[in-house]
């Protein structure tokens, strides 16, 4: 009795037990029911089908919805087709991206090009670019009749076919752009870690510099590259704003666009067994990864210590090779950038930079009589869209990365000191559930679960509020600002709080004498990088958005579909920037944007 | 000041059975150090007594306290027990300065102001680290930060202070300044010490008491001479002493209550009152003959009880000379004072004396004869 009573208390008094408990039931209703919730619904009968299925009530079971998705007249359209696009836009952009990356971060890490510093800052700025201001980039240098204004390449009097301009080629082609960055950090971290000394060693033994490179140096990098891979081919797949930006046009879809259609239209439970595909496709992939390359993913780290790398001279490579880099990034950054923001000073598109077509009124426009040259709003400044739209994506970002990041160090908190013990692997096996599912198929999962009221009404119905938007932001970054959170609180020893135990502190005590100061810095670069995230999100939010609701880059993807190219354009510039300071700012609180996804 | 008994304690991780019965008194006033390999359990010991770990089985008293009672799941907050821990990373607070740092936990005990000061003042004095007050943990050398580590505990007033291989950190150098700190501390304060270690230099050095570990379970606990004249079993001999202690295949038999021993080297007759109490088997067994090496004393000449050998090498080293030495197919190492030149394959005469010989059933591999 008395050995049950201490017990007990022993559960009891411990605070870090408390928040262990409430963080899994927390987890639990925040991540696993909803998906439970989604997945019952692709089996259960819905309103909307009622007269469509016979004899059916609203919540009966049925398999209605799959039928329709697999093996219905349409299924070709809605399933076999987008599906197939998207693994071929994916398979693709894995093998533009990934040598590319791979090929980059080789550079920077290991061989004497000049530059390597300013190199290493340059090839990430793409990556903190939105995907989707990138698909608007394109269209800004790319753009052809069939989407009415004229791009700049089109103005120069050349022909651009309709597949080069929208389409699978494009999205392959700005999706890697963007995805490439996964493969130069993980490329260029490995090599990093692995010790010259083991190549050192391989030349001793007398083999040739391509023998090194063929049987020392790529197996070892061979994991972070599968790994690449596998985060590159999951994430294009479900990419939704690239791929409704360049394909929607042209009745080109995607899983993940075809997915919306449903979800906004009907029958919505077809979109979400679409996105449950989604999910298992993505889960698929990391898990197959993970078989693949098990037990060697610790590779990499195993050569951390030491880590004396000496450089490879490039010799006469060096010249084609900086020619290649310059070209790299001039078509990648430069160019589209620089179309992209003369866009927004432009009168009309793809109609050249003379003064006669330059005007500062997509920004500041407001005279009545100009208006009916463009459109019927104001420039930006003076557009009350625009205006809410800011106000919406400050108060989004601060409040989903406020709860986001404090959520994530408490994760990681748990985490690390759960490490090996059942409820530390739970947490991180719920965090990671998140991971799998890409932006849309998240969002879709929780207008799902939300779209009516539960607990008789203790969990309102949040279709359509800003809560929605902000709930999801926060739990769609548990995985990462977890990790953040996990690096963290890894840096503080345990021994730390143990010596802080023994002199007499309390839980409450350990937890904000000890802990919170020492995890200050790693939280301040965590939360801008989380910041930053959520700034440039577009395919998690798209779906709950609505007049109340718009963000500065869901107005920025609506005016592009209603083709007011300038003023999307103009509004991509402000999120770039927005971007950019914040990413400065981070940079100040060392961040490192290589951590951030 | 504080008398500890661990009573069965038992610990495991998972399956994992990392302390086995555990039974140690520390007589207050002890410095007992908790001495074996890496992975024995003297750690997750000292773990359980500082309130860390809490062990599956067994009781603990401090002074008559019971501080862990695994049987009714009682375990007191590590606070509560009246000691301090030095850990072997020092786990200095990095965001605190050394004077914050000691305060901390003299503040949680809501002692005032002055008496802070004043014991802050006294721990970096006895300490010798007074300047560095207002310095943070990384503007610190290593051996400054073990000083304010140490520090930290003693100005608690513990009645029992933890040292978790405190050293190990420090250069070669620095381990031997510390070595006599410690001991001063420990006679300053009469506090009673648990040290833990897998450095048998350490332990022989600074102990009262020396607790052997091996496998999660005490092998032997003894005074560190006792220890190192007859270590309990064969693992233990070998552990203890650098050079290792010789071993010498052998045959033994109890005889008219007398053990004779026969060993390539020599034979021996040991008296009844230098048995272990360890039981002697029947008839002739196999045994094994423990000298340490500076009990093998080396001469030119021959004369009595000296038997010949053959140099195999030698290693002069300074301050002391190692030979290797041959007799038949059996090895050993003799340790001389001083520098000392032999030959290769020279032929010399050695002499042991019985008494300072250790024998060991092969079997059990237990001690049969002590030396004295």
């Amino acid at each position: 009795m008395t050995r049950l009573k201490n017990q007990f208390l022993g559960v009891v008094k411990n605070p870090f037990n408390l928040v262990v408990m409430i963080s899994l039931i927390v987890l639990f209703c925040l991540i696993v029911i909803p998906l439970l919730q989604m997945i019952a619904a692709t089996f259960t009968v819905a309103k909307g089908e009622l007269r469509r299925i016979p004899g059916a009530k609203v919540g009966d079971f049925t398999l209605y919805y799959w039928k329709y998705l697999v093996a219905g007249q349409m299924s070709k359209a809605t399933l076999w087709g987008p599906l197939k696009n998207s693994l071929i836009c994916g398979f693709f952009t894995v093998l533009v991206s990934v040598p590319l990356g791979s090929v980059l971060g080789w550079l920077v890490a290991r061989t004497d090009i000049p530059g390597k510093k300013l190199l290493g800052m340059l090839v990430v700025i793409p990556y903190m670019i939105p995907s989707w201001c990138k698909s608007l980039a394109w269209l800004a240098v790319f753009r052809n009749k069939t989407s009415g204004s004229l791009g700049f390449l089109e103005g120069m009097g050349l022909h651009i076919p309709d597949w080069l301009a929208y389409g699978p080629v494009a999205i392959v082609l700005c999706m890697s752009l963007h995805y490439y960055a996964f493969s130069y950090i993980h490329v260029q971290s490995a090599l990093r870690s692995i010790n010259s000394e083991l190549e050192e060693m391989g030349e001793i033994c007398g083999a040739t510099k391509p023998q090194i490179l063929k049987s020392i140096t790529i197996p070892l990098v061979l994991p972070s590259v599968l790994s690449a891979v596998v985060m590159t081919l999951s994430k294009s797949i479900g990419t939704y704003g690239v791929a409704a930006n360049l394909g929607n046009r042209i009745g080109y879809f995607t899983l993940a666009t075809k997915m919306k259609n449903f979800i906004n239209g009907s029958p919505q439970n077809v979109g979400f067994a679409m996105s449950i595909i989604l999910i298992a496709l993505a889960a698929l992939i990391i898990f197959a990864n993970q078989r693949l390359i098990g037990v060697r993913k610790s590779y990499a780290t195993i050569g951390g210590k030491g880590g004396r790398s000496t450089e490879m001279r490039l010799g006469k490579a060096k010249a084609p090779l900086m020619v290649f880099l310059v070209v790299f990034l001039f078509f990648a950054m430069v160019m589209p950038m620089f179309v992209l923001v003369m866009e927004t000073f432009q009168i009309n598109t793809g109609a050249g930079y003379a003064l006669k077509n330059l005007t500062l009124y997509n920004w500041i426009g407001s005279s009545e009589e100009l208006a009916p040259y463009y459109t019927s709003y104001k420039g930006i400044f003076y557009n009350s869209e625009f205006g809410k739209s800011v106000f919406n994506t400050v108060r989004l970002t601060l409040i989903a990365s406020v709860i986001t990041a404090l959520c994530g160090q408490f994760l990681g908190y748990i985490t690390t000191r759960g490490r090996g013990k059942w409820y530390g692997n739970l947490t991180e096996q719920l965090v990671f559930i998140p991971y799998l599912m890409s932006g849309i198929a998240f969002s879709t999962m929780y207008v799902a679960m939300f779209s009516k009221p539960h607990l008789g009404g203790l969990i309102p119905s949040l279709y359509g509020t800003f809560t929605l938007i902000v709930l999801t932001s926060v739990v769609k970054h548990f995985p990462f600002a977890s990790r953040s959170g996990t690096a963290n609180m890894m840096q503080i020893a345990v021994e730390l709080e143990e010596a802080a135990e023994i002199n007499g502190a309390g839980f409450g005590k350990k937890l904000t004498r000890i802990v919170l100061p020492l995890a200050k810095n790693g939280f301040i670069s965590g939360f801008m990088l989380t910041f930053i995230s959520i700034a440039k999100e577009l395919d998690l939010i798209i779906i709950m958005m609505d007049k109340r609701t718009t963000t500065m880059s869901y107005l920025a993807f609506t005016y592009s579909q209603d083709g007011m190219n300038q003023m999307a354009d103009a509004i991509s510039v402000c999120v770039l920037l927005f971007i950019l300071v914040c990413y400065i700012i981070a940079n100040k609180f060392g961040a490192d944007i290589g951590k951030s996804w | 000041m504080s008398r500890i008994e661990l009573k069965h304690i038992d610990k495991f991780y998972g399956d994992n059975h990392v302390l086995r019965d555990i039974n140690l008194v520390i007589e207050d006033g002890d410095f007992m150090t908790l001495l074996g390999p890496s992975g024995c359990g003297k750690t997750t010991t000292l773990r359980v007594v500082s309130g860390l770990e809490k062990p599956q089985g067994g009781v603990m008293t401090i002074d008559g306290v019971e501080m862990i009672n695994a049987d009714l799941a009682y375990y007191a907050e590590p606070s509560k027990r009246g000691l301090n821990l030095v850990f072997q990373s020092y786990a200095l607070w990095p965001h605190m300065t050394v004077r914050e740092n000691i305060a901390f936990g003299l503040k949680i005990q809501k002692l005032p102001k002055e008496e802070i000061n004043r014991r802050i003042q006294d721990a970096l004095r006895m300490m010798r680290i007074e300047e560095y007050v207002d310095r943070y943990p990384n503007e610190l050398s290593g051996g400054q930060q073990q000083r304010v580590a140490i520090a930290r505990a003693v100005a608690s007033n513990p009645k029992l202070l933890l040292l978790d291989e405190p050293l190990s950190n420090l250069d070669a150098r620095l381990r031997v300044d510390m070595r006599s700190e410690l001991q001063r501390i420990h006679k300053e304060l009469g506090t009673t010490i648990i040290y833990v270690t897998h450095d048998q230099v350490e332990a022989l050095t600074m102990s009262t008491k020396i607790a052997l570990f091996k496998k999660g379970e005490l092998s032997q606990v003894a005074p560190p001479m006792e220890l190192y004249m007859n270590p309990i079993d064969l693992e233990a001999a070998d552990f203890i002493g650098n050079p290792r202690i010789n071993f010498l295949a052998g045959k033994a038999e109890k005889k008219d209550g007398k053990l004779f021993v026969k060993c390539e080297l020599d034979s021996y007759v040991f008296p009844e009152e230098d048995f272990t109490g360890e039981t002697i088997p029947e008839g002739e067994f196999d045994c094994v003959v423990a000298i340490r090496p500076e009990q093998v004393q080396i001469f030119e000449e021959p004369g009595e009880d000296r038997i010949p050998v053959t140099v195999y090498a030698n290693q002069p080293a300074g301050s002391e000379t190692l030979v290797s030495l041959k007799r038949g197919e059996s090895e050993f190492l003799s340790k001389q004072i001083g520098l000392a030149h032999y030959d290769l394959d020279q032929q010399v005469y050695v002499s042991v004396a019985p008494e300072k010989i250790n024998v060991y059933n092969a079997e059990t591999t237990r001690l049969i004869k002590r030396a004295h």
